[in-house]
C-alpha cells in the first residue's frame, strides 16, 4: 500500500477539523478542531517524507509540534481570559464588541 | 510498503474520533476523541518509518496538549452548554458544504499527483533526526527555543489578574467582623467531658443546662445531634454511686 493513501487520510482529517472550527461555538471545541488540522499537515508532512525518503519532512512536522504546543499555551490563556472577563467560552457571546 | 491493516486502522479509528468533534455534545467525551485520534495519528508516524516523530506524538500531543485542554476545561467548568440557536442563517449547513468542499478539492489534488515512492526510507532513529536538527536546521531550533519562552511569558501575563485591593491583614479581619456584630468570643466546644466527647452532644454549662449554640446548625438541620441531658443524668447517678453528697437541686 503506498503511502500516498496516508496523504488522503490527512484530507479527510483536515476537513474535518475545519468543519469543526465552523460549526462549533464552544471555544475549546473549535480550538481542538485546529488542532487536528495541524496534526493532519503534520500527517501529509510525514508521508511525503517516506515517499522522498529523506528526513526534512519529518523535521518540518517537528518544528509544527512545537509551534503548535506554543500556540496551544498561549490560546489557553485567552480562553481562560475571555471567561474571566465575561463567565462564558461561546464564540457568539465575544463578538458583539461591547463594552 | 505499509500494510493495508495498519492503514485501515489508523484511518477508521482517526476519521471516528475526530467526528466526534463535529457531533459530540460534552467537550470532555470530544477531549477523549481527540486523545484517540492523536494516538492513531502516532501509529501512523511509526508505520511511516518515524518512530522519534511517533513517540513526540504520543508526549507532547496526548501528554501535554490535550491534558492542557482537559485542564481548562475543568476549569472554566465541564457544564457550560453550547447555545443551539444560529447566529447567522444556514451557517451549520454552508460549514458544512465547505468543509465537505475543502475536502473534495484536497482529495482531487493528491489524485492527481504522480508519486514514487523511494524506495529505501530514510531512518526516522532520534540519532538521524539530531544530526539534522542541530546541523542545517540549528538556527530554526534555537528560534523555536525563543518562541516557547514567549509563549510560556505571555502564557503568564494573559492568565495574571492584578490586585485591585490591598491584602487584608488578620487584624482588619477581626475589626470588621467585631463591627459586624459578631460576638468576639469563641462559642462552646460542644461534647460533655468523659462521657460523649464528640460533636453530637450539645455542652454543658456549670447549672447542668444544655449550651444549643455549642452544636453545629447543620447537625441539628439533619437532627443529627443527641440529647445531652442523659450524660448528666449518668453523670450525677455515677456521682452518687461513689459515695458523693448529692447535689442540692
Amino acid at each position: 500500500m503506498s503511502p500516498i493513501n496516508f496523504v488522503y487520510l490527512a484530507a479527510v482529517l483536515f476537513a474535518i477539523g475545519a468543519a469543526t472550527v465552523l460549526v462549533r461555538r464552544n471555544a475549546i471545541i473549535a480550538f481542538m478542531g485546529v488542532e487536528l488540522m495541524l496534526n493532519a499537515a503534520n500527517l501529509a508532512l510525514v508521508s511525503f517524507s517516506r515517499i522522498q525518503g529523506n528526513v526534512h519532512g519529518q523535521i518540518m512536522a517537528f518544528f509544527v509540534m512545537v509551534v503548535a504546543a506554543a500556540e496551544v499555551v498561549v490560546g489557553l490563556a485567552i480562553i481562560i481570559a475571555v471567561f474571566r472577563a465575561r463567565q462564558t467560552i461561546s464564540l457568539d457571546d465575544p463578538a458583539e464588541l461591547k463594552g | 510498503m505499509i500494510s493495508p491493516v495498519l492503514f485501515w486502522t489508523v484511518a477508521i479509528l482517526t476519521v471516528v474520533a475526530s467526528l466526534a468533534l463535529l457531533f459530540a455534545r460534552k467537550p470532555v467525551h470530544v477531549a477523549v476523541a481527540v486523545i484517540t485520534a492523536m494516538v492513531g495519528l502516532a501509529a501512523a508516524y511509526v508505520g511511516l518509518e518515524a518512530p522519534f516523530l511517533g513517540i513526540v506524538q504520543i508526549v507532547v500531543y496526548t501528554g501535554a496538549v490535550m491534558m492542557l485542554f482537559v485542564f481548562v476545561l475543568m476549569l472554566v467548568g465541564v457544564d457550560q452548554r453550547e447555545s443551539l440557536k444560529e447566529t447567522i442563517a444556514g451557517q451549520k449547513w454552508m460549514a458544512f458544504a465547505l468543509a465537505i468542499g475543502l475536502g473534495a478539492l484536497l482529495v482531487s489534488v493528491i489524485s492527481r499527483l504522480k508519486v514514487s515512492v523511494a524506495g529505501n526510507p530514510a531512518s526516522g532513529e532520534p540519532e538521524a533526526i539530531a544530526h539534522q536538527l542541530f546541523g542545517p536546521y540549528v538556527l530554526v531550533v534555537e528560534t523555536l527555543g525563543f518562541l516557547l519562552v514567549t509563549a510560556a511569558v505571555g502564557a503568564l501575563v494573559l492568565t495574571h489578574v492584578p490586585r485591585l485591593f490591598p491584602k487584608r491583614t488578620q487584624k482588619e479581619v477581626q475589626a470588621a467582623r467585631i463591627q459586624a456584630g459578631a460576638n468576639p468570643v469563641n462559642k462552646t466546644f460542644p461534647g460533655v467531658y468523659a462521657r460523649h466527647n464528640a460533636l453530637d452532644a450539645a455542652a454543658l454549662d456549670p447549672d447542668g443546662e444544655p449550651i444549643e449554640e455549642s452544636v453545629q446548625r447543620v447537625l441539628k438541620i439533619r437532627q443529627q445531634t443527641v440529647d445531652t441531658i442523659q450524660f448528666r443524668d449518668e453523670t450525677r447517678h455515677r456521682r452518687r454511686e461513689l459515695g458523693a453528697k448529692e447535689e442540692d437541686q
